[in-house]
């Protein structure tokens, strides 16, 4: 097993620090979650439905708020700076931005307005966010063939793109991904995640990627954390999650008798809390 | 046979016979259309940039007018009290949207509704309490709008159309016009427009709700003053011409609550459709059908197009 204590590295731009998080004042969802992700890491967030995952990223991004969630105890520190106080809008100003589940592009907006909205909180001019524009399209150049079409009727690829394209367009230091590979055939997926290592290593965007998908994930990012049930049950650097017995058995569904099953996950936690 | 000959021969037989009439009340219906959309216009703005059916929309319409004559009242001159109305209806937009939005966000839409009432109630009370609730008449000459009328020849007749309804048609036009630059072209407006879309995406993208929130009540704001002068014009400046707001309420139904488009074609349907109506066929139920004809109007399209006019283009696809 491996160690829960185990840090990706020593210099983190985000560290979570054993939060709570409780909606519309009752239901504790999150009970202490810890992760840090490293400067110019890819770090990914697996678990269940439910698990917590999006609720972790909300927390960060302070999207909670408006779905009358509130982190009621623990500490985010991003970029040096406590940060659980501050605004989306005051976030999204020092650099992390999130990706939001299901993609969320403004529907009735074209691609190149979708983009564009992604440098609402930008103050350094017209023409740096037009050439910036033109490296959205350089990375995506489906995007660029589509500038006109309103992102309604795009394709689920083209509109996870451009979700991802709109978020760089704030000129991010950490992007907060949100279940990239929802819906989507395998291929896209594989251009996707690509497109994420590829800014990652170009332009050294830090990423925090929530995914039900652990296969795909754990060959992406460096580290992992596995939450279950509002806690984090295991967490290492990727290659040793992927040789883990019970990641191999549970998430990633290569056992011996091959898929996992909601029933089997249950009967692990059982045993989690047992062996806990 | 009399009673369906005098309902669908008769009236058409007298549009036919006399043009001059026709074009005369089609144009006085299109005035009093084009200033129903302006308030229709407010409350979609509202309702798209912030979820809120706001009942408020008409008193702010009359509240504005009259802070503008107010202000003139108490010595003001014209000009400096039309842009302190302007001044105090951002005021009011940024007390809304500290006061009522932002406490009020994530509570339930009949919470916000049932807010807005306490907005109209307050905006009578400090209108009554600083301007007095007696009518006042409204400073057309003081602002430079045209009196009197010009005579349009057309054939079969001619047609006399009042200075200050072409001015009211021309400020509405400016003001769609300006608006829909506004919304199309500019950084604001595109956040406006994805607020719109998507609270939830836009948030999550760094645009301040809160921000938004002023402008667009402010804006709703600033378009109930304009609409406010040219119906106090008509009539007096005094809070019983809110009802005239209620007009708007018709206009809705058929435009739909979220559409621009629909709330100018639909207030453009309802003032010629009740002008016309009140026209040739008040005289069949003994006149003053245009209080209510509007819903009527309303209605009947509904049942044909339960969407509305331009029912939203819902994009559906995963
Ligand atoms: N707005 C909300 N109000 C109340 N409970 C919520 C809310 N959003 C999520 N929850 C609950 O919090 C728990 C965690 O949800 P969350 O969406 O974070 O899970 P997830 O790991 O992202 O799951 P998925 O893989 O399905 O996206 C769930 O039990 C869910 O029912
Ligand atoms: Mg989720």
């Amino acid at each position: 097993m491996v160690s829960q204590t185990a840090s990706p590295s020593p210099a983190p731009i985000l560290d979570v620090l054993n939060i709570e998080v409780v909606y519309n004042a009752v239901a504790l969802v999150l009970k202490g979650v810890s992760l840090n992700v490293p400067k110019g890491g890819v770090v990914a967030l697996l678990g269940a439905n439910g698990a917590g995952k999006t609720t972790t990223l909300k927390a960060i991004s302070n999207l909670l708020r408006a779905e009358r969630g509130e982190v009621t105890k623990g500490a985010i520190v991003f970029d040096g700076e406590r940060i659980d106080r501050l605004s989306p809008n005051d976030l999204v100003r020092r650099g992390a931005i999130q990706v939001m589940e299901g993609r969320h592009c403004f529907g009735h907006l074209t691609i190149e307005e979708n983009l564009l909205t992604g440098a609402f909180t930008r103050r350094d001019g017209r023409a740096a966010v037009m050439r910036d524009l033109e490296a959205v399209y350089a990375t995506f150049p489906r995007l660029k063939e589509r500038r006109s079409t309103q992102a309604g009727y795009a394709s689920g690829g083209e509109q996870q793109m451009c979700a991802i394209g709109r978020a760089m367009m704030s000129r991010p230091k950490l992007i907060l991904l949100d279940e990239p590979s929802m819906g989507l055939a395998p291929t896209v997926v594989e251009e996707i995640f690509e497109i994420v290592r590829d800014l990652n290593a170009r332009e050294g965007v830090s990423f925090l990627l929530a995914e039900q998908n652990a296969n795909i994930a754990l060959r992406y990012a460096s580290f992992g954390y596995i939450l279950e049930t509002g806690r984090v049950v295991l967490d290492g650097a990727a290659e040793a999650l992927r040789s883990n017995e019970d990641v191999r058995e549970f998430y990633l569904g290569v056992a011996q008798s091959g898929r996992r099953s909601f029933k089997r996950v249950k009967t692990y936690k059982r045993r989690k809390r047992w062996l806990a | 046979m009399d009673l369906l000959r005098a309902i669908f021969i008769d009236p058409f037989a007298q549009m036919i016979g006399s043009p001059d009439l026709l074009a005369q009340t089609i144009w006085e219906g299109f005035v009093g259309g084009v200033l129903y959309a302006l308030i229709a216009l407010g409350f979609v703005l509202i309702f798209k940039a912030s979820g809120v059916f706001n009942f408020a929309q008409g008193i702010m319409m009359v509240f504005a007018a009259l802070t503008l004559v107010g202000l003139h009242e108490k010595g003001v001159p014209a000009w400096v009290a039309l842009i302190l109305t302007i001044a105090v209806m951002y005021a009011l937009a940024v007390g809304i949207e500290r006061l009522v939005l932002r406490p009020l966000v994530n509570q339930p839409d009949i919470i916000l509704f049932m807010a807005t009432f306490g907005i109209t109630y307050f905006l009578i009370g400090l209108g009554e309490l600083v301007f007095g609730g007696n009518p006042k008449s409204m400073i057309t000459k003081e602002l430079f709008l045209p009196g009197g009328s010009i005579d349009l020849h057309i054939p079969g007749g001619r047609v006399q159309l009042q200075k200050l309804d072409i001015a009211a048609a021309a400020v509405a036009l400016i003001m769609v016009a300006g608006l829909a630059l506004f919304f199309q072209k500019t950084r604001i407006g595109r956040a406006l427009r994805a607020v719109a879309d998507d609270h939830q995406a836009a948030l999550s993208v760094g645009i301040s709700l809160n921000q938004i929130w002023v402008i667009v009540w402010f804006t709703a704001g600033v378009v109930a003053l304009a609409t406010g002068i040219f119906w106090g014009a008509r009539s007096d400046v005094s809070f019983a011409l809110q009802v005239v707001a209620l007009k708007a309420l018709p206009v809705l139904i058929l435009g739909g609550l979220t559409s621009v488009p629909g709330a100018i074609v639909g207030g453009l349907i309802i003032g010629i459709g009740e002008k016309l109506g009140e026209f040739y066929w008040g005289p069949l139920l003994g006149g003053g059908i245009e209080s209510w004809l509007a819903y009527i109007i309303a209605l009947a399209f509904l049942l044909f197009r339960p969407q509305g006019l331009f029912g939203e283009k819902i994009i559906e696809r995963i």
